[in-house]
């Protein structure tokens, strides 16, 4: 890889961080997602073959009368969005099994980032160059919160416009014209739907990463242990003694808003289910049903809202402790 | 010239024991110096007070930085190999090299190639497949292409065998040490490095019970051979330690004048390592 030389040394020694983390993390970061990506592909492939294989078995041709043909001409423009909402669908699907691949990745990389090199000792190299706690501890938030969701996305694009045109092509054998259905489907505004994701996605994941990286910093050993144990253990201390009574507030919101909130916040999508109020969503929703759960005008209301500004200042507060353990932490 | 290290009533406390106690000392540019104690003495501890890698108490100076609070800035200024086996297994050569000529502003790539090209390290090797001596011949290969004014060595040739072991303190001395550099080294292999150590430090209980170049050890120590009609007279000098050899005693004085002993036997300069086992006496009892 060539990289063009930076001016700026901070910037520079950053760039080699997070590809220091690439190199370390290439199984997770790449090819997590490029092979759950294939094995989707694959699947949904067998299917289409089982389907019209099976279909063929037991003489039922959609294609031979040019049904589909016909119902695709009899279709107004309300049933043509619709298809080609399936067909963003289809987009949309690879990667939201890859986000959910991606969520798994990003939580065990925060849990061993800071924990790994001092179990097997190399945290004592790479404390013997001239690069501070915090940038080690940053260009690891970055890896987890941009580099990863990236690759991620990009590879969500690229199955997804695969599977796209594999759709389009099983339907083309029926006799449905190809690029008439290509132009339905909008994989343009899906693309950006998606990338425009991740900034909003780097600031709800924060608690989440903060919590993991804190734990990876300071637990002596066992760090998935200490995070999970730690945050249920005190969910169900608060839920057995109803201390949230004291604050007028039920067991079940510490639950939702500082367990599941901390611990499940780097799986994507969770911000439209813990941060949105639901009534007001279950509303919108109702008002218009389709895909608006990945607009992004609608996914960024989630900028207004208290849950995610405070997720991110406790983020930041867990990422400087978990700092100040990279610091001082004496055990290897 | 200033001191590259000033160290002034350094303690630790671990929570069972006290690593270091109260030590003091100075060590000047272009030493080397051998920092040589039984294990938990506190040789450890004292390198990663020195890295700012632990807290402490006391007075600490290095290259005129604090390493508790200037760690960032001090460490472009020094280098350490904490012993074999810790760079990261998953990375490869040449990505090792592209990171640190990167990170760090001191390194000079041309000459650690050199260094590797009469390795057989390759540059897609990683170092998961590598066996310790290569690895430590790829740190020492980074470490040394890096220009800096102090170089902390803790066991780094623990493990090895012979050949990688001499082969580590010739590259070191040959092509990396001059007199702007100084270089710290702890080791239990005393008989190695005896020959190209400058100052002596030797570390018991988290104290320094002798800190000095290597020309005063040679006129303080002095061993005796010693024929068993005098060994009583040799025995009321107070020597550190007495062993015998074949039918003969050898004694080993601090102190005690040249002209003195020459008259009791055969007087020759004592091993560290002899000078070792007399000073660390009793240390496991």
């Amino acid at each position: 890889m060539n990289t063009p030389s930076l001016k700026n040394p901070a910037l520079k020694n950053m760039l080699w961080l997070v590809k220091r983390e690439f190199w370390e993390h290439r199984g997770g970061f790449f090819w997590a997602p490029v092979i759950a990506g294939g094995i989707f592909l694959l699947l949904n492939l067998m299917a289409i073959v089982t389907a019209e294989v099976i279909g063929a078995q037991h003489g039922i041709h959609i294609s031979d009368g040019g049904d589909l043909r016909q119902i695709m001409s009899q279709m107004d423009a309300g049933d043509m969005s619709k298809v080609g909402m399936a067909l963003d669908l289809a987009m949309y699907s690879t990667t939201g099994l890859l986000s959910v691949v991606l969520g798994f990745v990003v939580f065990f990389y925060c849990l061993g980032a800071l924990y790994d090199d001092r179990r097997d000792r190399s945290i004592l190299f790479w404390k013997s160059l001239p690069i501070s706690d915090a940038s080690t501890v940053l260009s690891k938030v970055i890896s987890a919160t941009v580099l990863a969701p990236l690759i991620a996305v990009a590879a969500g694009i690229a199955f997804g416009m695969l599977h796209l045109l594999m759709l389009t092509i099983v339907l083309s054998f029926h006799g449905v014209d190809v690029w008439h259905l290509l132009l339905l489907a909008h994989p343009l505004r899906v693309t950006v739907n998606l990338i425009g994701y991740i900034p909003l996605y780097v600031l709800w994941a924060l608690p989440t990463v903060g919590w993991l990286m804190l734990c990876s910093a300071w637990a002596r050993n066992k760090p998935f242990l200490w995070a999970v144990a730690l945050p249920v253990a005190t969910g169900l201390l608060v839920s057995w003694f109803g201390i949230m009574g004291l604050f007028d507030l039920s067991s079940g919101w510490f639950w939702e808003n500082i367990v599941a909130r901390g611990l499940f916040s780097a799986f994507p999508g969770t911000g439209s289910v813990f941060g949105v109020d639901h009534r007001q969503m279950a509303h919108q929703l109702a008002a218009n049903p389709g895909l608006r759960f990945m607009d992004l005008a609608d996914n960024y209301q989630l900028l207004g809202s208290a849950n995610l500004w405070i997720g991110v200042l406790a983020g930041g507060g867990l990422l400087a402790a978990a700092i100040w353990f990279r610091r001082w932490r004496d055990d290897s | 010239m200033s001191a590259v290290i000033t160290a002034s009533g350094l303690s630790k406390q671990y929570k069972s024991a006290r690593a270091l106690d109260d030590v003091s000392f100075r060590i000047a540019p272009g030493r080397i110096v051998g920092l040589i104690g039984p294990n938990g003495a506190g040789k450890t501890t004292a390198l990663k007070a020195i890295l700012g890698l632990t807290d402490f108490t006391g007075e600490l100076n290095v290259l005129g930085f604090d390493p508790r609070r200037q760690r960032d800035k001090l460490m472009g200024e020094v280098c350490f190999i904490a012993d074999v086996a810790v760079l990261p297994r998953w990375i490869k050569v040449s990505q090792a090299v592209d990171f640190v000529a990167n990170v760090h502003p001191r390194f000079d790539r041309a000459k650690c190639e050199a260094f590797l090209a009469r390795t057989k390290l390759q540059p897609g090797q990683r170092v998961r497949q590598m066996s310790k001596g290569m690895i430590v011949q790829l740190h020492l290969a980074l470490v040394m292409a890096i220009d800096t004014r102090l170089l902390i060595l803790d066991e780094p040739t623990l493990g090895l065998d012979i050949l990688y072991r001499k082969q580590f303190y010739q590259n070191l001395l040959e092509d990396y040490f001059d007199e702007n550099k100084t270089i710290i080294v702890t080791t239990h292999q005393v008989e190695e490095v005896e020959h190209i150590l400058t100052d002596l430090m030797f570390i018991r209980d988290g104290r320094i019970v002798l800190d000095a170049d290597m020309d005063a050890v040679g006129e303080r120590f002095i061993e005796v051979m010693v024929n068993a009609d005098k060994a009583d007279t040799a025995r009321q000098l107070k020597p550190l330690d007495e062993r015998q050899v074949f039918g003969k005693s050898i004694f080993l004085f601090d102190g005690v004048g040249r002209d003195v002993l020459e008259q009791l036997g055969e007087i020759r300069r004592p091993s560290i390592s002899d000078l070792f086992v007399a000073t660390m006496k009793g240390t496991y009892a």
